[in-house]
């Protein structure tokens, strides 16, 4: 929650703008709707910990400018989000690609959680067993001791 | 000189430590009675001690002696009052000094109330205690201490972060202390059952309270911390899963799972050696939050030190802490012999389902927030996981909790006949459909996230009364009298949902207007009518500020008048937006004063941010059902009937 503290101590002394200006919004609602969108799952290259959308920084300004810029040309969202990303690195989203080892990172709480279920699965079904067990030895006895009974 | 019986205290503080880790530990693997006695003495000098020295340095902030390096860095004499004690701990070594001191009340508390424990196990568990203190205050002396002087004494200090001038902030750190620290309890708690091999009921009868405790300081804590970044950051965010944050937020999810499990082993004697498990990663996961805080391995800005030094001697701690633990657990958990047999379909199973929800959840929020390091270390990639990430990775985990939760709450122990739940849910799921029903015809903006979130708020609401209801046996007059434990439950669960509800219905429906007024515009966001009545320079104790006078009128009417403010700190040369927020029940405006424009006129912010209180108002209803269940009449009147039981014990080992 304080990462914006020292952020907003060494970058305000520079730029003291702050995030969305009133003159870098689109005037096509829809336009500007979607490059809020897009700011937010971009992370300003200069600080730590903010997206572009709500960062101060010059940088971020200028990445926001960049990316009205873009889908007022016409891109998609995902050619803008690699227009950024090719000049940046993977390092600026937020959000990142589900590929190669990243893949760890998104299959890690499925997998584990698939596991854990069906391991307790197997766990409660296997003592349900040890439990029935004597339950039925009992009654065969019982049905033995009947039987006697029954004989007399 | 008050300075120096400061320094003294915390020294002496250490080698306390050092005798009330040792010596009670032995005498317990002997059988000494005198040995083991030492311990409760020691805990309790243990904590006048590190209090004497926390005294002292509070001291020193009061009264402004820049003699202190850590008050010149970190104070002002033109702070308020209020910022000068708070700055004691708002800064890397007092806040260390702020987590012994803590470390050492719970320790204290623990010999003082334990008296019924049996001597063996009340002996180590004040033992380890001390090991964690002993480590703690060696980690202070040696690399943070709060006492170095300064040979030329400034006239005057660098003042404090103006960001953290602020009630909200002030209390965040001792609440969040107070709830990491607590789980130390449960830690020692069963690190002394895996020495001894045992754990029983009253073993989890003595965990319980402890986490659950800090569980609610940590809840409170949390909240603190997310409402103070909604009104003082500017723009009304609440959670950015920020590293730090989830440092806070692993051991929160742990401590619940954990005073969930510990109810099965209470009543139920199962689950023995998963509790003891989950009570040891959960203050391990606070340890590593600390590593996390202090050790500035992941640059944050709550990472006041980044000084790797410190960081080394916190994973050292770390490692001997919980991979010590862990190997005791590797050694000692097959003793752990569970009783309780429990169906497929029961209570116990269902606080199984409970726990691997939550402790998921947390492996998913710790596998993100290292991510980062281990790519960095593993294929030198920088890349970053961020908000994004954790919105869709993490919310899953939530939404199926919520959904089982009012379900597996009604369920009976050992065997439970699905079945028979219908009847007493079916009216909660009725409601829950008519509200989701009611928001889909209302909603904006994103309407599904609002219709999930307003169903999965009431289910858990409606859930918790159903279950109310039925514990009183369908009889209102019963309702009052039933047990505070179930209070306690119904509001937790209760207030879980009005959480739930209101980050969802905020996220969905609000909205932002950014536009540039000169004094006198008036111009209209969401039906409201906002005029800028103008904006003055007004001085403040240590600031100047500008200070805005805006009207929020719906028709004819004035709602409200509210001053969002640009304050300037001098000594920091650092800028802060004061929002100002018109709170409602259904819904906050919230203000802010930007830069003046070029072209003349001021950039004005304004959000209609709907439901926000519910956020913090569903955390405060959860830390009342925690502190309602901790106050129930079985905590309060069992430390008597317990004495007889120890007494009969002891002598049988």
């Amino acid at each position: 929650m304080l990462k914006r503290v020292l952020l907003l101590a060494l970058l305000t002394l520079a730029a003291p703008a702050h995030a969305v200006q009133p003159d870098e919004v689109l005037a096509d609602p829809a336009l500007e709707a979607r490059a809020r969108q897009i700011s937010q799952v971009l992370r300003c290259p200069v600080c730590q910990g903010e997206n572009i959308d709500e960062s101060n920084a010059g940088v971020s300004r200028d990445l926001r400018l960049a990316v009205r810029e873009r889908l007022v040309e016409g891109d998609t969202d995902t050619q803008v989000i690699d227009y950024v990303k090719d000049r940046f690195g993977e390092y600026v989203l937020f959000e990142p690609e589900r590929s190669g080892a990243n893949l760890i990172l998104y299959w890690m709480g499925p997998v584990v959680l698939v596991i854990a279920l069906g391991g307790v699965f197997l766990w409660l079904r296997g003592r349900r067993k040890d439990e029935a067990a004597p339950t039925v030895a009992l009654s065969v006895a019982e049905q033995a001791r009947l039987k006697e009974l029954l004989k007399d | 000189m008050i300075v120096e019986t400061g320094h003294f205290a915390l020294i002496l503080a250490l080698f306390v430590a050092l005798v009330q880790t040792t010596v009670p530990l032995v005498g317990a693997h002997k059988g000494w009675s005198g040995w083991m006695a030492v311990a409760a003495p020691a805990a309790l000098a243990q904590f006048l001690l590190i209090a004497t020295a926390f005294a002292a340095l509070t001291y020193a902030f009061v009264v402004s002696d820049f003699s202190l390096e850590l008050v010149y860095a970190n104070s002002h004499t033109d702070k308020p009052m209020l910022y000068k004690v708070s700055g004691v701990w708002g800064n890397h070594e007092g806040s260390m000094l702020l987590w012994v001191l803590i470390l050492s009340l719970f320790g204290a508390a623990a010999a003082a109330f334990g008296g019924a424990l049996p001597e063996r196990l009340r002996a180590r568990v004040l033992s380890v205690q001390g090991s964690i203190g002993l480590a703690f205050l060696a980690f202070i002396l040696f690399t943070s201490n709060p006492f170095t002087r300064i040979v030329d004494v400034p006239f005057n200090g660098r003042d404090m972060n103006p960001l953290l001038q602020d009630p909200g902030l002030a209390f965040h750190p001792p609440f969040l202390y107070l709830g990491y620290v607590g789980l130390s309890m449960a830690f020692s708690f069963a690190v002394a059952a895996l020495i001894e091999g045992r754990v029983d009921a009253a073993w989890a009868r003595w965990v319980r309270p402890w986490t659950l405790a800090a569980w609610v300081f940590l809840t409170i804590g949390i909240a603190l911390g997310s409402w103070w970044a909604y009104y003082e950051l500017g723009w009304g965010g609440f959670w950015f899963w920020d590293p730090v944050e989830n440092a806070s937020f692993m051991p929160w999810l742990l401590a619940a799972a954990l005073l969930h499990s510990a109810i099965v082993v209470e009543k139920r004697e199962a689950l023995k050696s998963w509790t003891i498990l989950l009570a040891i990663m959960a203050f391990g996961f606070s340890l590593i939050g600390t590593f996390l805080v202090r050790s500035g391995v992941i640059s944050s800005v709550h990472s006041f030190a980044n000084d790797p030094e410190r960081g080394v001697f916190i994973l050292m701690i770390l490692a001997a802490f919980t991979g010590g633990a862990l190997m005791l657990y590797a050694a000692r958990a097959g003793e752990m012999q569970a009783k309780g047999i429990f169906s497929m379909v029961s209570r116990e199973s269902a606080l199984v389902i409970n726990n691997i929800l939550l402790a998921v959840a947390a492996l998913v929020v710790f596998t993100g927030t290292v991510w980062p390091l281990v790519a960095e270390l593993l294929w030198d990639r920088k890349l970053s996981v961020g908000a994004p990430f954790f919105e869709k990775a993490f919310t899953p985990f939530m939404v199926a909790l919520a959904v089982l939760l009012p379900i597996g709450a009604m369920m009976p122990w050992k065997r439970a006949n699905l079945a028979r739940l219908v009847g007493p849910l079916a009216p909660a799921a009725i409601l829950t459909l008519a509200v989701m029903a009611l928001v889909w015809t209302m909603a904006t903006g994103r309407p599904v996230l609002a219709l999930v979130s307003a169903g999965l708020g009431s289910w858990l609401v409606f859930g918790a009364l159903a279950e109310i209801w039925q514990r009183a046996g369908h009889t209102p007059a019963r309702i009052a009298r039933l047990p505070r434990a179930d209070w306690g439950k119904a509001l937790a669960h209760g207030g879980l949902g009005i959480t739930i509800a209101g980050i969802g219905l905020l996220m969905a429906g609000q909205v932002e207007d950014i536009r540039v007024a000169k004094a006198g515009d008036s111009f209209t966001v969401a039906g409201f009518e906002i005029t800028l009545d103008g904006v003055e320079a007004v001085p403040g104790p240590n600031y100047t500020a500008q200070r805005a006078t805006m009207e929020v009128h719906r028709g004819d009417r004035l709602i409200a008048t509210l001053h969002p403010e640009k304050r300037v700190y001098p000594v920091q040369a650092m800028p802060t937006t004061e929002a100002d927020i018109d709170n409602g029940f259904w819904r906050d405006i919230y203000l802010v004063i930007g830069d003046p424009q070029e072209g003349g006129g001021w950039a004005v912010r304004t959000y209609i941010k709907p439901f926000a209180n519910w956020i913090w108002a569903g955390c405060l209803i959860m830390a009342f059902g925690g502190l309602m269940s901790l106050s129930d009449r079985r905590y309060r009147v069992a430390a008597g009937a317990r004495k007889a039981a120890p007494l009969t014990a002891v002598p049988a080992e």
